[in-house]
């Protein structure tokens, strides 16, 4: 194994019966970096972290963790594994400080090391004022950020973070994101998935986005974004919200993929720029509405994402909650 | 690898007796009910009451590490707290085995409290090396069985209501109040299939004599906790695919 890959997967495959959670995807990790795992609800992306730990067997394929083969070595990979699932799953009984000493047991953190890293991480969360706070009484932010601490207690090599942020409030989830940020200064390598695009672009070095079980593509956010700028991105917001606005572009320009932002806010992404322009003042003219602002902007990680998997952010919306 | 397993295992027993012994379902199921059940039996003819003892202990032994399983394993399922446990470096044995030395440690505490006052209160004499060879075993068996059935099912309530049918049966079935070789020939044959059964039979000998059963009813019993423990691991790996 190549020593920078911290994560090798080729031709990884889980199947429930017919259904294929993860169809033959194939990517990898490299030392020291954070790596974005992007894609809806159902993709696939906690089948693929429950096989990378050794929760489920992959159907077929191989992956290889620090070096290790998950079908047959994982004991020895999760010595070095840290994971943070989607649920903030530590227990509601023990306080903070009790269940990262109980983390740092059940890791075989020496005695001596495992009150001392537990003080440590509860100052880095800056939680040391909860130490002795039950789990159940703590904020939901809190939780989050415990649950992390709780799977760094014994120095991994590797964190898995399963939507770190999901139902967190801005302030908590931006608290959170530098911590992680903080977490790959220190060494440690980051598989990262999420639905939230911003927060994929803001952390990870390297994105592979996956979509109905399939790697679709895999690259930097920068790289991403460089594929979108290919096509233009227009944005245009009227003097007044514009019913259907969003299907009528779409029918007149069917090589560009149109998205409300807002109910007088659209962003047209790709197609030629004049048809563009000229499909926008048409529809103005005819609803007679005035254009409030037009202009050409920098795509986002969301434009490209749109541009690559065809989902439009409404339904990212939706499965976020939102 | 088994040091790995073995400090896990300690570790998750520890953590069970800090998190979960005081839980409604154990202290119902596995404190209130054999206590509740002992003194209907000492209110309905005290005189009859000493020869009743080694039965109620073993129920004891019974409800209380079953309990206590369905509260370790299923609140950590519905939780998913369980799924912390196998993402550590140890084996799913040593997960299962960590919650059925759990349950066990339970019911080793409430049934030595139950024999203990049994002891004291009525004064009568018991064979203390019996005692503890067949009530070791005994509490592994149930424990485990209890950690099977409850590893079927999802929710606390569940696994109680799954637990309920075995421990009944056995109630009934394995001489804890009616002596086993007084029913009719088929539901003898019954009995010799339920490990209440040789619990209850080792537990006589301990008190009453001969002792030598007691090595029998302890192998025995041994035998039905490996009978248990081996599927109980199996399923928990299986319930995580």
């Amino acid at each position: 194994m190549n020593v920078d890959r911290v994560i090798q997967v080729e031709g990884l495959t889980k199947a429930y019966g017919d259904l294929l959670a993860v169809d033959q995807i194939s990517f990898a990790v490299q030392e020291g970096e954070i790596f974005g795992f992007l894609g809806p609800n159902g993709a696939g992306k906690t089948t693929t972290i429950r096989m990378l730990t050794g929760l489920s067997q992959p159907t077929a394929g191989t992956a290889r963790v620090l070096g290790y083969e998950v079908r047959s070595e994982i004991v020895q990979a999760k010595k070095h594994l840290g994971v943070v699932p989607e649920q903030s799953n530590l227990y509601d009984e023990l306080t903070a400080m009790g269940n990262l000493l109980f983390m740092g047991k059940l890791y075989g953190v020496p005695r001596v090391e495992r009150k001392r890293r537990a003080e440590e991480l509860l100052r880095m969360f800056r939680l040391e004022d909860r130490e002795n706070s039950p789990f159940a009484t703590l904020s939901r932010g809190m939780r989050r950020a415990l649950t992390i601490a709780a799977a760094l207690v014994h120095h991994p090599k590797l964190l898995f973070l399963d939507e770190p942020t999901v139902g967190l409030d801005v302030a908590a989830a931006r608290s959170l994101r530098a911590l992680v940020a903080g977490l790959r200064d220190q060494g440690v390598t980051v598989f990262l998935t999420t639905h939230y695009l911003e927060e994929a672009d803001l952390l990870c070095d390297r994105i592979a986005i996956l979509v109905s079980g399939k790697v679709v593509r895999t690259g930097t956010p920068t790289e991403f974004k460089g594929a979108a700028e290919e096509g233009s991105v227009i944005e245009v917001s009227f003097q007044q919200a514009l019913p259907q606005a969003r299907e009528r572009l779409a029918e007149v320009l069917p090589g560009a993929e149109v998205v409300e932002i807002n109910a007088a806010k659209l962003r047209i992404l790709g197609g030629d720029p004049a048809e563009v322009y000229t499909a926008i003042f048409r529809l103005a003219q005819e609803k007679d509405v005035g254009i409030a602002r037009l202009n050409t902007v920098q795509p986002s990680l969301e434009d490209a994402f749109i541009q690559i998997t065809g989902l439009s952010p409404a339904v990212m919306a939706q499965e976020k909650g939102k | 690898m088994w040091r790995d397993d073995l400090r896990g295992i300690w570790a998750i027993v520890q953590k069970d007796m800090r998190t979960y012994y005081l839980k409604p379902p154990a202290v119902s199921w596995g404190i209130v009910f054999p206590i509740t059940w002992i003194l209907a039996f000492y209110l309905r003819s005290p005189r009859g009451f000493a020869e009743l003892v080694p039965g109620l202990i073993a129920m004891t032994a019974l409800f209380s590490t079953t309990a206590a399983e369905a509260v370790v394993i299923n609140f950590e399922l519905r939780l998913g707290s369980l799924e912390r446990l196998l993402l550590a470096p140890i084996g799913v044995a040593a997960v299962f085995l960590g919650k059925v030395l759990g349950g066990a440690l339970f019911g080793l505490l409430m049934t030595a409290a139950v024999a203990l006052g049994s002891i004291l209160s009525l004064g009568v004499s018991v064979n203390v090396g019996h005692l503890v060879l067949v009530l070791i075993p005994a509490l592994l068996a149930f424990s485990s069985l209890g950690a099977l059935l409850c590893v079927l099912v999802r929710e606390v309530f569940e696994a109680q209501t799954l637990l309920n049918l075995p421990r009944f049966l056995m109630i009934f079935l394995s001489g804890v109040v009616y002596p086993v070789a007084a029913m009719p020939r088929a539901l003898q044959v019954l009995a010799r299939v339920l490990p209440l059964t040789y619990a209850v039979d080792g537990l006589r000998g301990a008190f009453w004599g001969p002792g030598a059963a007691a090595y029998v009813d302890a192998l025995v019993l041994l035998g039905f906790a490996l009978a248990f423990v081996v599927p109980g691991m199996r399923l928990l790996a299986r319930r995580f695919e």
